[in-house]
């Protein structure tokens, strides 16, 4: 054990309490960092893990990022004109060679496509009308592609292949509407026409969005309903590495023009709210530490005050400055790394009890907390704490280093 | 004989408000095998002129060579350095780390320099410790010893890095008599095992059986022993 840390020790040892004080100052903040930042990932886990699953992976759609450029303006490239009130051309909305692009895909290692035509659809009950976002399937195709089957809650996707006139309706949707399996609801879409679709199958995701607000039909009735026979606006794709979604995407954009987004575009609104939950939590939680750090800075400068004998005497027999600062440094890293281990015990602690809560607001009785815990989330927690630990104890061991011996030595006598 | 230290023309102003001379014009050759006493009333420079030759303070005018090396250009690392190799102090309140014990205390200044194994310094603190009649008291801390053990705790601490000078500031101003003899017997016994002990006293007595005796009043030498 070298000098300096020898000593710190016995500092700290001549002040058990206060050095519990502190220990238990940083245990507390780094087991309720791993507590509450474990608590938010486990739920971000979930909620990206049921938006990946029930959804594509990667979705082509028949739109354009950007508008073909104007004649005018491709002529006379440098030219100070300006286009205005133009027209656009309405072409035929619909991906033109749907069937081309995913025999393409499908031929790829690792990927499932699968057709869908989405639309806007009203659903009336007794009354009243609920504007849904209708997506037309493929059952058998669209299972490939995503976990929708597994959030049926009753009846069943492949209904939809057997019932042209079927729909599959959010648990939300049902409950809101009074509808539940077997019923018929009324429906019109924008191209005027009306009919009845029988609840064939009622799903649950977890995603409000989706349980209230999207339906599946089959694709030909809904290309029927629509009167866009044979149109296709949507491909959806799943990849057997969710990691390559971005390349995909990307490499299809590329090749056929159309609008490629992966999931990380179409979840962009929820993946950047969790950005800000993330900066909220870890920063809130973090400042804990902070104030931790303060336990220390009170510790040490108490240290430092008591012990400008002991400092004076080791300066004078050759101790040089820099080890006095080393002295004290490691007392606050020692009680950091006292803190950080007690904290880790804390926070695992912490952690495994909050897995036994039910989940507030789930609908299944038996569903738990999710507290997700990692190693980053041990790590950061401990550098953060020994950050602070140090940072607190650097203030007192400058100032401990900067003593005259001499001043003390003349007080003393 | 070459003298291991030496002050040419040593003064020292304290920079107050209303400048405080400590030391003018002190000039003094310390060999080694010598035991020097200074001496003088209070507030005559005798602490402040010890703290200068131990490389403690800095002289506002002339030098002080250690082994024939001037030191007022060294920088504080370099004078750290210097006082953890050359000298070994031993004031007047013994300043024994409480929470060490008498062991650990003695082996604070060779953990310093880091040259010996653990058990050799153990070893030698052991030793030092017998010498000094203190080795029965090595594992018990610093309050469970008389103001006598204590100060031979410091003595030992003072030699574990054999330092070629010892100095020593009132070594004896806590003691009862008992125990300021037999502290100063042991540092008169330093010199003769070869090293330069200088030791500031204002006690008369012991004074008197030193060889030599350097005398101070108003930060000057006005007599010097061994000058005759």
């Amino acid at each position: 054990m070298t000098l300096p840390f020898a000593i710190a020790l016995a500092h700290l040892r001549s002040r058990r309490r206060q050095t519990m004080v502190s220990v238990l100052g940083v245990a507390l903040g780094v087991g309720v960092f791993i507590a509450v930042t474990g608590l938010m990932a486990g739920f971000q886990s979930f909620f990206r893990a049921q938006m990946i699953e029930s959804n594509p992976h990667v979705t082509i759609t028949d739109e354009v990022r950007t508008p073909a450029p104007q004649p005018l303006a491709m002529l006379h490239p440098e030219a100070a004109v300006v286009v205005s009130r133009i027209v656009p051309r309405d072409p035929v909305r619909g991906i033109a060679n749907a069937g081309e692009i995913m025999a393409a895909l499908a031929a790829m290692p690792g990927v499932a496509v699968a057709p869908t035509l989405r639309g806007q659809m009203l659903m009336r009950r007794a009354g009243r009308d609920y504007a849904v976002s209708t997506i037309g399937i493929d059952p058998a195709r669209e299972m490939r592609v995503t976990t929708l089957q597994k959030d049926i809650k009753e009846g069943s996707l492949e209904a939809l292949g057997a019932r042209p006139d079927g729909v599959v309706i959010g648990q939300a949707l049902a409950r809101k509407m009074g509808v539940a399996l077997g019923d018929t609801v009324a429906v019109s879409t924008v191209a005027g026409g009306e009919s009845a679709l029988r609840v064939v199958g009622i799903f649950r995701t977890g995603l409000e969005q989706q349980d209230l607000g999207q339906v599946y039909v089959a694709l030909n009735r809904l290309q029927s309903m629509q009167a866009r026979p044979r149109v296709v606006n949507e491909i959806h794709i799943r990849l057997a590495d969710i990691d390559r979604s971005r390349e995909v995407a990307a490499m299809a954009e590329g090749r056929w023009g159309y609008k490629a987004a992966p999931w990380e575009e179409t979840f962009a609104r929820i993946l950047e709210v969790f950005v800000l939950q993330n900066t909220i939590i870890y920063g809130s939680t973090g400042s804990i530490l902070l104030v931790a750090g303060f336990g220390i800075f009170n510790i040490i400068s108490t240290v430092v005050s008591e012990k400008a004998r002991d400092i004076a005497i080791m300066r004078s027999i050759g101790m040089p400055r820099g080890s006095v600062v080393a002295t004290f440094i490691a007392e606050g890293i020692a009680v950091g790394v006292m803190g950080v281990l007690a904290g880790w015990l804390v926070g695992f602690v912490g952690a495994s009890i909050m897995e036994t809560f039910p989940a507030p607001g789930a609908e299944d009785p038996t569903q738990r907390l999710m507290v997700r815990q990692t190693v980053f989330t041990y790590g950061l927690a401990a550098g953060i704490a020994l950050l602070s630990s140090v940072g607190a104890a650097w203030i007192p061991a400058r100032k401990a280093a900067r003593t005259d011996p001499l001043e003390i030595i003349r007080g003393a006598t | 004989m070459t003298d291991i230290l030496k002050v040419e023309h040593l003064g020292r102003v304290l920079p107050l408000a209303v400048p405080v001379t400590l030391l003018t014009d002190v000039s003094l050759a310390f060999q080694p095998a010598s035991f020097t006493v200074i001496t003088g009333p209070s507030g005559s420079g005798k602490s402040s002129l010890l703290y200068l030759l131990g490389l403690l303070d800095v002289p506002t005018t002339g030098e002080v060579f250690v082994d024939g090396t001037p030191t007022s250009a060294l920088d504080d690392a370099a004078r750290t350095r210097l006082r953890l190799a050359v000298f070994g102090f031993v004031f007047q309140f013994h300043f024994l780390l409480p929470e060490f014990t008498v062991l650990d205390n003695v082996m604070l200044p060779m953990r310093q320099l880091g040259r010996l194994t653990r058990p050799q310094m153990k070893e030698r603190a052991m030793e030092l410790l017998a010498q000094l009649d203190m080795a029965d008291q090595a594992n018990k801390r610093p309050d469970a010893l008389s103001g006598g053990q204590r100060q031979r705790t410091a003595v030992a601490r003072a030699l574990t890095n054999d330092p070629p000078v010892v100095l020593a500031d009132e070594p004896t101003g806590a003691l009862d008599t008992k125990n300021a003899a037999a502290v100063f017997a042991i540092l008169a016994g330093l010199a003769q095992q070869g090293r330069t002990v200088i030791a500031v006293t204002h006690d008369e007595g012991l004074a008197g059986t030193s060889p030599r005796r350097v005398h101070l009043v108003d930060g000057r030498v006005v007599r010097d022993a061994a000058l005759g």
